[in-house]
């Protein structure tokens, strides 16, 4: 029935047009809140529109939108999603609505340009995972920076200036080799079609020179150990909101470009170089997981500890060519690679609870130090509750999201090789280890200060905001299925390509 | 019939009360708080009951799946539950110690602040518990596996003001992931050469598996079975407290004491020996996992029952009994006697929980002192809780009749009669460890209830009887601690288990004592004959002498052997080298990375590094900008000479 309608470019346009809206309105207008919690939330629906007409037995593109947009480069305004691009740009509508309740109270100075700019970031951040032209791509994972450059360098906190170059440095480095590749392939392919990219035949060493490229640049988003130095920085200097939006969607950027660019456009040159990801990804985990123990600052801690949880996403992806050298039967890449997924999707729910808790406390008491607090459970009773949940979840309790991804990929790792597993699973230990240590120091003890007996428990906008994740982290834990479903055929798809030798 | 609406009502009841208790704790008020989680666990017993009168009497047994979890490829991950004979006892032990419990909850919290918080948490535990044994899956396993650890962790640190119990918690959560570490990775193994995480599927393939071989060091080829099943039982080693992992039992007593009986003592720190009982079909095919088990559990049985007899808190004497009992279960799967294990588990479950709840009843009356020395002669004052407290005791160090006597007893002839690598060891480590028992255990009691009055009367209040919600729970676990024992003919050396545990012939030590097995009385009359009892009188003896008669020995045995003493107070040095290897080590480990790989090497050299290389550059190239027309001119020049030099020339 609504077989044409582009429902794609209303979930792309509609936040993207309405930021505008808002930002036209004027910084003192009241109505900038509602409005922006209104678009919001319709793209949300909408979004959720895509879950309910998606066909989940094909790995073909749906909701295609193709027009000409630079003819005389045969550039396309060239739209679709399969089943990694769903999921993700759910979490990206959902993430938004959240972000908007945070800042709510929050932000007091600029509060339309603030909402104007997550409003158009949502737009850009959905176009990355819908673009199937690779200059659309392009131009959508440059553009999305801008408005995240802007949270940060505006809304941010003392040293956000620093923050910002490295962050714009960082990904720079990356971006330049991206759109190398990407024009690269144009030549071979003949069109600028990512689906066609996807196609192309390529020599050992034309593949090494792309997958390399595209590694540079999806691992700087990941990030990937040893490009990661900048998170931390952007996380410490960025407001609550813009730390929402850079662990739950930003990073999954880099993943999702693993996903679409490296692995099928160069599987032999990922396959020679698996051991290489598997190794970065397996420091991520423990060395990071180390580094995340001994932050005196909260923000930096769970900075750390992304990274770490992001490792498994790595992880996943590229352990599939040792299992298959393992075993015939295909179920243990399948597993790493929806593990790799839904760990993406549950970090950037729990993520993004994790960092609203720190603001909650952070509006409060204006320090991140962790030895500024102590015995917060006694004042603030029910956010005590959420966090110490939030904090299993990240620790990965089962019934939690945070123990399907983590428990999928070490499962199928032990099939490429025990050590991969042994290493993956020591995060049971180091997670639970700096979590909670942190929750001991914060949360439990004695009231520690007057600061902390003075706090006020979380009112009514937070607690929503609070609960609707904590409900998604647990229905996530305890029903994963629903998920792994619109993966599926996208999975197989992946696994045909990644198996089959372009040389 | 056992039908899946049955079941879940049985998991879920308590669940509801948790939910009810802990979201409304303030709408339903104290009362509305107990009765309703009460009333969950109150269903879940009858029901267990009803389930376990479906197996045991009507052969039923049950295996279905609730719903799917998760589907990747070929593999399947599930919810459901598998009931049969193990099961059902299991079911039925965990919520009848639950529901006496959080009937002596309502006396023992009575005035606490978090009174509806805690009856939320034991009825959220009660739901973990069931879920872990009722699992046919081992997926469905770890989630309940955690989920306990969980509750654990809440309720060690439910005082969350007292330092010591958000340390004792913490590092209980972080012992049991070391645990859970080995655990997982069993269970990654078992689906890898399995191909499923189904029970029924992968016990199948037991005997298939068993000959294959995997090398994790290359050149070195080892079993799997051996593999995974010691992996399994790392995760056995974290729940149910073997040593080195024991060291978070001993701390975990800074919770509420209901919980200290409930979870630490009857059920949550038995399902490890539940998994390793129910994991008996690939146990059996590894001799290499039985040994190891066998002298972990020979090994804790023994030393950590040494570690009660210097202990002067009567919660830690009672914990370091668990952790030496737990010993003895753990040796009986070793030794492929799991039906004795797990028989020892239950009559444990029933005479340590009435153990620790009469603990609490005389905590309660000696207003919250815990240290023996400052208690005796108590007997008097507290009929109930003495000879509740008399029979408990019994029961702990095997005197014949009472329930662990028979239990015990099954499992030393089982170890006598076992001949795998360990055997030895292990058997010499359970018998003394009935006199070590006897001792630390009748220390305890005289101390507590008989000799001179040492506490403080607080104003002249003499202490009392504590109120009727205490009391009936401590008669009502009594009963089965005496009687309990008389199942040993169908459960130990009958069918009762059937299929649900499986032994290889060349391994079943309990046949043979089954066919001298004549009925209950033939057993005690053998049992008085035997070396266990003697030593357990002399423990009881050697207890009255040292601590009723000549209380001047021990501090002259402690002057003599100082040594020694330190050892024991120290605990073997366990804590101290965890805090300071472990702890300490991984932190100094995270600074290094951080200030060095992080900072030093990664910003400063490489990022900043860059940066700086760009001003450097820049700096330079400013130079040549110099605005004057001649350098310009004279850079042109030397341009267009070079050029000319590199295509003509």
């Amino acid at each position: 029935m609504f077989a044409d309608f582009p429902l794609l470019s209303l979930i792309i346009w509609l936040p993207v047009i309405g930021g505008v809206g808002v930002l036209l309105n004027g910084d003192n207008n009241p109505w900038a809140r509602p409005l922006s919690l209104l678009i919001s939330v319709l793209t949300l629906l909408a979004a959720l529109g895509l879950y309910i007409g998606f066909d989940t037995t094909t790995h073909q593109m749906q909701f295609v939108e193709m027009a000409p947009w630079i003819s005389s480069y045969n550039i396309n305004y060239y739209l679709g999603i399969d089943g990694f691009s769903l999921p993700l740009i759910i979490l990206t509508a959902f993430s938004t609505v959240i972000v908007v309740i945070a800042g709510w109270q929050v932000i007091e100075h600029r509060t339309s340009q603030y909402m104007a700019a997550f409003l158009i970031m949502e737009g850009l951040m959905i176009a990355v995972f819908a673009a199937l032209d690779a200059i659309l791509f392009y131009v959508f994972f440059e553009a999305m920076l801008i408005p995240l450059f802007l949270v940060i360098g505006i809304w941010g906190g003392p040293n956000r200036v620093y923050a910002t170059i490295k962050f714009f440095l960082y990904t720079l480095f990356g971006s330049v080799f991206l759109l190398l590749a990407l024009l690269y392939l144009h030549h071979v392919a003949g069109s600028f079609s990512i689906l066609d990219y996807q196609q192309v035949s390529l020599s050992l060493q034309e593949q090494t020179w792309l997958f390399f490229a595209f590694l540079i640049a999806f691992a700087v988003k990941v990030p990937m150990w040893p490009v990661h130095t900048w998170l931390p920085d952007a996380h410490v200097e960025a407001p609550t909101g813009g730390s929402v939006i850079l662990a739950a969607i930003t990073l999954k950027i880099g993943g999702y470009g693993l996903l679409r660019f490296a692995l099928p456009i160069a599987p032999d040159a990922s396959m020679a170089m698996d051991y290489f990801v598997i190794s970065l990804s397996l420091i991520a985990v423990v060395y990071i997981g180390f580094v995340a123990l001994v932050q005196s600052d909260l923000k930096k801690l769970i900075a750390y500890s992304s990274i770490a949880h992001m490792g498994f996403v790595t992880l996943g992806f590229f352990i599939v060519f040792r299992i298959f050298a393992q075993s015939a039967t295909g179920s243990g890449a399948v597993l790493a690679v929806e593990g790799a997924m839904i760990q993406m999707i549950s970090h950037g729910f729990i993520a993004a609870a994790m960092f609203l808790c720190v603001g909650v406390l952070y509006d409060r008491m204006h320090t991140r130090e962790i030895a500024a607090y102590g015995g917060v459970v006694n004042t603030m009773p029910v956010f005590a509750g959420f966090a110490v949940f939030f904090a299993m979840a990240n620790a990965g309790l089962p019934g939690t999201s945070g123990f399907v991804g983590e428990f999928m990929v070490i499962l199928a790792a032990f099939q490429a090789n025990f050590w991969f597993a042994f290493l993956a699973a020591t995060t049971l230990i180091l997670g639970a280890a700096y979590t909670l240590w942190m929750v001991k120091r914060v949360i439990f003890g004695e009231v520690a200060n007057d600061n902390v007996a003075q706090l006020t428990d979380i009112n009514n906008r937070e607690f929503i905001m609070l609960a609707s994740l904590a409900l998604i982290v647990l229905v996530i834990g305890l029903y994963p299925a629903p998920i792994t479903e619109v993966m599926h055929a996208s999975v197989e798809h992946l696994l045909t390509q990644v198996s089959q030798s372009k040389l | 019939m056992m039908t899946q609406s049955l079941l879940l009502t049985i998991a879920l009841a308590p669940l509801l009360g948790s939910i009810i208790a802990g979201l409304l704790g303030k709408q339903v008020g104290k009362v509305g708080a107990h009765r309703v989680a009460i009333a969950g666990v109150g269903i879940s017993f009858a029901l267990s009951v009803w389930v376990l009168k479906l197996v045991a009497i009507d052969g039923e047994s049950y295996n279905q799946q609730v719903y799917q979890w998760l589907q990747a490829g070929s593999l399947s991950l599930e919810v459901g539950f598998m009931v049969d004979a193990l099961t059902a006892m299991m079911m039925v032990v965990v919520t009848f110690v639950s529901l006496m419990v959080h009937i002596y909850t309502i006396g023992y919290m009575h005035d606490d602040e978090g009174y509806a918080r805690f009856f939320s948490y034991i009825s959220l535990f009660t739901f973990s518990m069931l879920m872990l044994v009722m699992a046919n899956n081992f997926m469905q396993l770890f989630f309940g596996w955690e989920a306990v650890g969980l509750v654990s962790y809440l309720l060690i640190g439910f005082w969350y003001k007292k330092p010591t119990a958000i340390y004792a918690n913490l590092k209980a959560f972080l012992v049991n992931r070391v645990g859970d570490f080995g655990f997982l990775l069993g269970i990654a193994g078992v689906l890898m050469y399995a191909g499923s995480l189904d029970y029924v599927e992968v016990f199948a393939q037991a005997p298939t598996i068993a000959g294959q071989t995997m090398s994790i060091f290359s050149g070195y080829d080892w079993s799997v079975m051996s593999v995974i099943c010691i992996l399994l039982f790392i995760g056995a080693m974290g729940k149910s407290a073997q040593v080195p992992l024991h060291v978070w039992l001993p701390d975990s007593m800074e919770g509420p004491t209901p919980i200290s009986a409930l979870i630490h003592a009857a059920t949550m720190v038995t399902a490890g020996i539940f998994m390793v009982t129910r994991m008996s079909p690939m146990f059996e095919f590894s001799e290499t996992a039985l040994s190891f088990v066998l002298v972990i559990g020979a090994i804790t049985a023994l030393f950590m029952g040494f570690l009660g007899l210097i202990q002067n808190d009567i919660k830690r004497v009672v914990a370091y009994s668990t952790l030496s009992q737990l010993g003895y279960m753990t040796v009986a799967l070793g030794a492929s006697a799991y039906a004795a294990g797990v028989f020892h588990l239950m009559t444990h479950a029933f005479f340590k929980a009435l153990l620790f709840l009469g603990a609490g009843s005389v905590i309660i009356a000696m207003h919250h002192e815990q240290d023996i020395r400052k208690m005796g002669g108590l007997k008097k004052y507290m009929p109930i809780t003495y000879w509740t407290g008399l029979i408990g005791s019994l029961a702990l160090i095997g005197f014949p009749g009472f329930a662990g006597f028979f239990s015990k007893d099954s499992i030393i002839e089982a170890v006598h009669a076992s001949d795998i690598a360990g055997s030895g060891f292990a058997y010499f480590s359970v018998v003394i460890g009935v006199f070590i028992t006897a001792l630390y255990s009748f220390r305890l009691f005289f101390m507590v209830f008989h000799g001179k009055e040492r506490f403080d009367t607080h104003g002249g209040h003499a202490p009392h009887e504590s109120p009727a919600v205490v009391t009936v729970p401590l008669i009502l676990l009594a009963i089965p601690s005496v009687i309990a024992g008389f199942l040993i003919g169908n459960m130990v050396f009958g069918d009762f288990f059937g299929s649900s545990i499986f032994v290889l012939p060349q391994h079943d030590v309990l046949a043979h004592h089954a066919e001298n097995y004549h009925g209950i009385m033939g057993f005690v009359w053998h049992g008085l004959q035997a070396l266990p009892f003697w030593l357990a009188i002399s423990g009881v003896a050697t207890a009255y002498y040292l601590y009723m008669m000549k209380p001047d020995i021990p501090a002259r045995l402690q002057q003599r052997f100082q040594l020694l003493y330190r050892v024991l107070e120290n605990k073997y040095g366990f804590d101290d080298f965890n805090q300071k290897v472990f702890a300490g080590g991984s932190r100094f480990i995270g600074q290094m990375l951080w200030r060095v790989g992080d900072r030093v090497i990664i910003d400063g050299a490489v990022v900043n590094g860059t940066a700086r290389m760009v001003g450097l550059a820049s700096r330079l190239m400013r130079h040549v900008q110099s605005g004057y027309l001649y350098h310009y001119a004279f850079a042109m020049i030397l341009g267009v000479l070079l050029l000319l030099t590199f295509f003509v020339a």
